[in-house]
């Protein structure tokens, strides 16, 4: 922790607003997501706890709003506020779990394409090639009007487009790691396959995944805002953020935009804290730039 | 103004200073130095040694976080080192050109080279597109590459490396500057063109009565080159004099390892030797002399007191409490 | 260069190929279209029947068969809904995508290029900093929530543009364009702009990062000691070099903006292939997904063997082979 805190990129960090900013969103995200159902008063997905009769409440601030509801309520008198909260966990939730399956799976395709090279390594690679000269919300929304909406879905849906990155990032780290001395001294020692890949490959190529890991979130988070805003996301009783943002959008016409202007602001947020975070790190981790 | 006796380059305690999150980096610390007008100078050191910071400090072109910091460039008797960017553009090329280490990256990938040699024209000379362009093909027969005419249509990526390093030599030359900055101009490429560019830069130079500073690791590239040698370690002269004599008989310790690694081809060599140990961390110089831990005659003087610069008769001067060899005047 | 041409044609169909096969797959796991062509109240028999016309009782091998000597004979099925030939459908509809993305498209470059370079010149300064912040902004930004706010606030509170639809269409060429009209233009100005905002961001910051890239190289340092003046530097040898990345992720960019025009066009009611798209999912409209996700699969093999030919033309150290 010493030697942290003495590092030059602690040092970077504390004189980079952007840096400092974005991990306070990143964080308050986090608080939220993890504390959130404590620190609002109405469970939003109870339909016991809602007053119908204060539905289309306004933000407290404007004639007509109550201030039991600071951001206003919906239709069927929920607190945006508390909607947001429970729609941030599950929006945070699939963009950090589709994260790790893509890390997971593209990281182990990767590592067995540059170990392997040959026929795995091309079948991979043009499958990787094909999928990236289509974006990726429309392989994802492709996916999804296939097999119907669900998280489960969604999260097949995201890795199915977002493993790519991986594979093909670790693949090179990993042709350029097995020239490297200390492996072929393991291989002419004998080592089998897997333990060279998983104690002497693996551990060399994670750093600039860091970077893409965390982009992702955000990416992903978009990704499946504009999904579930489609109807072809997650179901209507695990509302998203972007989930949010649809039902508002039904009602925008008649002037109750806080039903979506609240949560596609807290989509915001999240990315932008996300993004400023992400940008520090690749500025930090990628020594070409220094 | 420009006396006959008066050296063409006087460098007077230049100090060079980089601004790292790590500390200060005295890249460049108090060295003085003259070139005389039609004299090949060889600025010799271990990578690291703050040879090349020398080159872009005379031409102003230290970025940040550098900083030319102290001490004078007088050029002809004026200070470089005072001038505005627009003043130091007029001397660039003009008067003090340049030749990169890597000829595979000194040249925009992008354009022909005829381009990037007309530009060095239409900055430096009046001439009109026909004469430019003439000026061009004579200069590039000059340096050595046949059929110019149809050469200047090409691209970096169609020349060999020795061929580039041609191309950048005749972009240096073009402009008829007094003073040429060659920071290791063969150390990119293979050791059989190697003297075939020397002998080219030699003999450009020569021709056109100009001066030259050669800046290299490799004392061997020097002692076929140069009239005179300046010896930088960290960042300071240890030792500077006339080629024959400094070759002959080093007086500095660090002068003789340098002499010491390099494979003579007459005569008799009892051993390679190679100086032990590595340049010490320019962020964190030892009190005392730099090079006392890796010096086999160093005593206990040698970590107190820092040496100067003393003369040793002859236009040579050294750097060392205990020198190899006692000048006459010493 | 016949060969090259050769090549990337067999390469292109391979690719195309290969998506049929996807598409087909997927679609065949995708429910069961029969229900869409029969009534409610449709008997066995007539399901059954229904079934038959459709090809659907016979092997997936032999009904992708099917489909594909279908899709080379540029026949692509009735819709479901519109009982009219897909690609028809489709075909209608592709000028109005088309002329948005292409706002977009002009729209975005136009901005993020300068801005990007100035950025990339002056890393320090602090216009630079302001405009880094705006495209990481930008790319954080859910379009579709931007597309509504922009309707919210300048269509229905101040009424300065329509808030959805196409503008008045004339007929050029024997298509419908809405660019030729005033009414068009102030149609087409929010979609169009709110499709352009995530692609401006990336291009500026793709743009940026070229600059900054060769403003490290030796060439640069090289033309300096020439004497050329540092602005000279930066745009003469650097702004080519910074662009070759640029051209690269167009392309992608362009694909992008396809895909993502799909969301814009259904917040605007915009009468284009990409609201067809998402109302034929709602529907379960198989024929018309098809022909949009075969056409965008041609669509994009097409733009980035251009994006390659660009490539050359800008670097003369890429030759096709």
């Amino acid at each position: 922790m010493q030697g942290f805190l003495k590092s030059e990129f602690f040092f970077n960090y504390r004189r980079s607003a952007s840096a400092i900013i974005g991990s306070a969103l990143m964080l308050l995200f986090a608080v939220y997501v993890a504390f959130g159902p404590w620190l609002v008063a109405q469970n939003p997905h109870d339909i016991a706890s809602l007053e119908l009769l204060d539905s289309f409440k306004p933000p407290a601030w404007l004639p007509g709003g109550d201030p039991r509801y600071p951001l206003g309520t919906d239709g069927q008198g929920r607190d945006m506020l508390a909607s947001i909260v429970y729609g941030a966990r599950i929006s945070v939730m699939i963009g950090v779990v589709a994260m790790l399956c893509s890390c997971f799976i593209g990281t182990a395709l990767g590592l067995l394409a540059g170990f392997y090279r040959g026929a795995v390594d091309s079948f991979i690679m043009r499958v990787a090639d094909i999928q990236l000269s289509f974006p990726s919300i429309l392989i994802a929304l492709f996916l999804m009007s296939a097999v119907g909406t669900g998280i489960d879905k969604v999260l097949i849906a995201l890795t199915a487009v977002g493993w790519v990155v991986y594979a093909r990032t670790v693949r090179g780290s990993t042709l350029s790691e097995i020239e490297k001395e200390y492996v072929q001294a393991a291989r002419v020692a004998g080592l089998p396959d897997r333990k060279i890949i998983l104690k002497h490959v693996l551990p060399n190529v994670l750093t600039p995944l860091i970077v893409i890991a965390t982009i992702q979130v955000g990416t992903f988070v978009l990704i499946e805002a504009s999904l579930s805003f489609l109807g072809v996301g997650v179901p209507i009783t695990q509302p998203s953020l972007g989930l949010l943002v649809k039902n508002g959008f039904d009602v925008l016409f008649s002037g109750l935009w806080w039903t979506s202007a609240f949560p596609g602001l807290a989509i915001m947020i999240l990315v932008f804290g996300i993004n400023l975070f992400g940008d520090f790190l690749r500025d930090e981790l990628n020594p070409r730039l220094k | 103004m420009s006396a006959a006796g008066q050296p063409l380059l006087d460098v007077r305690g230049l100090e060079t200073r980089f601004y790292t999150f790590a500390g200060v980096v005295n890249a460049v610390d108090g060295v003085s130095f003259t070139v005389g007008r039609g004299e090949i100078l060889g600025l010799v050191g271990e990578s690291g040694g703050g040879k090349s910071v020398i080159g872009f400090s005379i031409l102003g072109l230290i970025d940040s976080p550098g900083k030319v910091d102290g001490g004078e460039i007088l050029f002809d008797g004026d200070d470089l080192a005072g001038k505005s960017e627009s003043e130091l553009q007029r001397i660039r090329g003009r008067e003090i050109a340049m030749v990169f280490q890597d000829p595979m990256t000194s040249l925009n990938p992008l354009q022909t080279i005829g381009q990037q040699m007309d530009e060095m024209l239409r900055l430096h000379s009046d001439l009109d597109g026909r004469a430019r362009r003439a000026r061009c093909i004579e200069m590039l027969n000059d340096v050595g590459i046949s059929e110019a005419e149809r050469r200047l249509k090409n691209y970096p990526h169609q020349f060999s490396g020795g061929m580039r390093q041609r191309v950048v030599i005749a972009i240096a030359m073009i402009a008829g500057p007094r003073l040429i900055i060659a920071d290791e101009p063969t150390t990119a490429l293979d050791v059989t063109i190697q003297s075939q560019i020397l002998k080219l830069m030699r003999r450009q130079v020569r021709e056109r009565d100009a001066s030259m500073i050669l800046i290299t690791h490799d004392l061997a590239v020097v002692s076929q080159m140069a009239d005179q040698i300046v010896v930088l370690y960290c960042g300071r002269v240890v030792e500077q004099g006339p080629k024959e004599a400094l070759i002959r008989k080093p007086a500095h310790p660090y002068t003789q390892g340098l002499l010491g690694s390099i494979p003579k081809l007459h005569g008799r060599q009892a051993r390679l030797t190679q100086i032990p140990g590595a340049v010490p961390d320019v962020r964190n110089l030892p009190k005392g002399c730099n090079f006392r831990e890796r010096c086999p005659f160093a005593q206990a003087r040698c970590a107190e007191e820092e040496p100067q610069q003393r003369a040793l008769g002859a236009g040579r001067s050294v750097a060392c409490h205990f020198p190899l060899e006692e000048g006459t005047e010493a | 260069m016949i060969g090259y041409l050769l090549k990337r044609l067999i390469q292109m169909t391979i690719v195309l190929w290969i998506v049929s096969v996807i598409v087909f797959l997927m679609m065949s796991f995708t429910g069961d279209p029969v229900f869409m062509v029969v009534p409610i109240d449709a008997t066995d028999a007539e399901i059954a029947q229904a079934r038959r016309i459709l090809g659907l009782d016979q092997s997936l091998f032999v009904q992708y068969a099917k489909f594909l000597a279908s899709l080379v004979e540029g026949d692509f099925g009735r819709s479901y809904v519109f009982r009219q030939p897909a690609l028809d459908l489709i075909l209608e509809r592709m000028p109005a995508t088309v002329e948005m993305v292409a706002v977009a498209m002009v729209l975005a470059v136009a901005v993020s290029i300068p801005l990007g370079v100035y950025a990339g010149a002056h890393p320090e300064s602090r216009i630079s900093r302001i405009i880094m912040a705006g495209s990481l902004l930008g790319i954080s930004l859910p379009g579709f929530w931007v597309g509504m706010m922009l309707i919210y606030l300048l269509a229905v509170q101040w009424g300065l543009f329509p808030s959805s639809g196409r503008g008045d269409t004339v007929a050029f060429l024997g298509m419908r364009l809405s660019l030729l009209t005033a009414d068009g233009w102030q149609h087409i100005i929010l979609p169009a702009f709110t499709l352009s905002l995530a692609t401006m961001a990336i291009i500026l910051r793709i743009t940026r990062a070229g600059m900054m890239e060769v403003g490290r190289q030796d060439y640069m340092k090289f033309a300096r000691a020439k004497g050329a003046a540092p602005r000279d530097v930066l745009y003469r040898h650097g702004l080519k070099n910074a662009l070759i990345p640029v051209v690269t992720i167009f392309g992608l960019q362009l694909g992008d903006l396809i895909a993502f025009a799909t969301i814009t066009e259904t917040i605007f009611s915009w009468p284009g292939m990409g609201k067809l798209l998402i109302d034929s999912i709602y529907r379960a409209d198989r024929p018309v997904i098809v022909v949009y996700l075969m056409l965008v699969a041609l669509i994009f093999v097409v733009i980035n063997f251009l994006v390659d030919l660009l490539y050359t033309l800008i670097d003369p150290r890429i030759t096709l082979k």
